[in-house]
């Protein structure tokens, strides 16, 4: 899931200081599980600038609300009365939500409340850790199911690098070391074999790196005529 | 002009927190600060939006007040209610807001000084302090 971390609260509200109405919306999905933007924290939130606006002396309007998935249109139209009768709206929800309300409506302001980190899993309760980086092209299949591109602060494909000691990295002694990781893994799969063959170097394209990704899916597009069609039936 | 009475509001934990109030209040022990009791099934209920919405709506300075961390009526409610005193010290601190305004005690039920030793440490900072944004307390 796409794991985000509330900026800090003066940050939050400087950037809202200018203006008189704010909503706030957070997102029930992945920012919920990484207690970063869902109902509770968006109530807190909001509760947490209204006695910050008591502390300043600031007159400011401020509601929270919660869609389902921020970075669907569909859901975004359920609160489009409360995005719009705003001076500006808060997303509380990964870059992608607030992305989504701003292009939705381009003459509104859309802040993030939000700093986006990474494509993450939950480790624990409350400890969430990068797993992924979205390459484009996954080769898990051939490193035990760990990923040395995210797991390696070197993205390193081919084993460990120079600095790797005592199976932790040398960017942060408190992380393993990816490729000891998959050394263990490819040994109990007995495909110790693997770890020989040799990676060429990535094609980075697929990756951001390439620019801007879109993905497409024929059969799943509407043609010209379903969307008058659906346009006709909201 | 008489000064007005601080206003605190307090978390009190059905077992061992409010135990320790009954016993102050039957000790004879007074405050003169208006104290506004909310009591809870357990510390681990107290969220941090309880907090916050006392302090939004008038409150100078929340406490929580639960049974002992290793004597918890529900093994680890209070440690609970510490955490999200944390938490809400921390928000606080990041909005500017003096952290010292909220604050989690723990008390035996036969500690009659806990109740009235955290009133009294709340009423000092709220005195001091003063009502957030100053003014007139509403």
């Amino acid at each position: 899931m796409i794991v985000a971390k509330r900026k800090p609260i003066n940050e939050i509200a400087e950037m809202l200081a200018p203006y008189k109405k704010v909503t706030v919306i957070g997102c029930r999905s992945c920012v919920a599980i990484c207690l970063a933007g869902g109902e509770k924290e968006v109530k807190m939130l909001v509760s947490a600038l209204k006695v910050k606006n008591k502390k300043d002396g600031r007159k400011q309007h401020i509601e929270g609300f919660v869609v389902e998935r921020q970075c669907e249109k569909e859901w975004i139209k359920e609160v489009e009365d409360k995005v719009l009768e705003s001076d500006v709206t808060l997303s509380m929800a990964c870059s992608l939500g607030a992305q989504t309300i701003g292009d939705m409506y381009p003459s509104h302001l859309t802040f993030p409340g939000l700093n986006t980190g990474m494509f993450g899993v939950p480790e624990e309760q409350g400890v969430w850790s990068e797993k992924c980086v979205g390459c484009g092209n996954c080769i898990i299949h051939t490193t035990g199911g760990i990923c040395p591109i995210a797991r390696c602060a070197k993205s390193m494909l081919n084993g460990p690098c120079g600095g790797s000691a005592d199976r932790k990295c040398e960017v942060n002694l408190e992380v393993d070391c990816a490729w000891a990781a998959i050394y263990d893994r490819l040994k109990i799969q007995n495909r110790l074999d693997l770890i020989e063959k040799v990676t060429p170097a990535k094609d980075w394209s697929t990756s951001h790196s390439g620019g801007r990704r879109v993905y497409v899916r024929e059969d799943a597009k509407l043609t010209p005529h379903q969307k008058k069609g659906r346009e006709g039936v909201q | 002009m008489t000064e007005q009475k601080p206003k605190i509001v307090g978390f009190c934990c059905e077992r061992h927190g409010m135990d320790a109030v009954v016993l102050a209040a039957r000790s004879g022990k007074q405050s003169d600060a208006s104290v506004r009791l909310v009591q809870v099934p357990c510390t681990g209920r107290v969220d941090g939006l309880h907090i916050l919405k006392a302090l939004e709506d008038g409150a100078d300075a929340v406490f929580v007040l639960g049974c002992l961390e290793k004597n918890c009526y529900y093994d680890t409610g209070s440690i609970e209610g510490r955490k999200r005193v944390g938490y809400v010290k921390q928000m606080l601190s990041e909005a500017g807001i003096e952290k010292e305004r909220v604050e989690m005690f723990n008390a035996a039920s036969t500690n009659a000084w806990a109740f009235p030793e955290a009133v009294a440490k709340m009423v000092e900072v709220a005195r001091k302090l003063g009502p957030i944004g100053g003014g007139e307390r509403q």
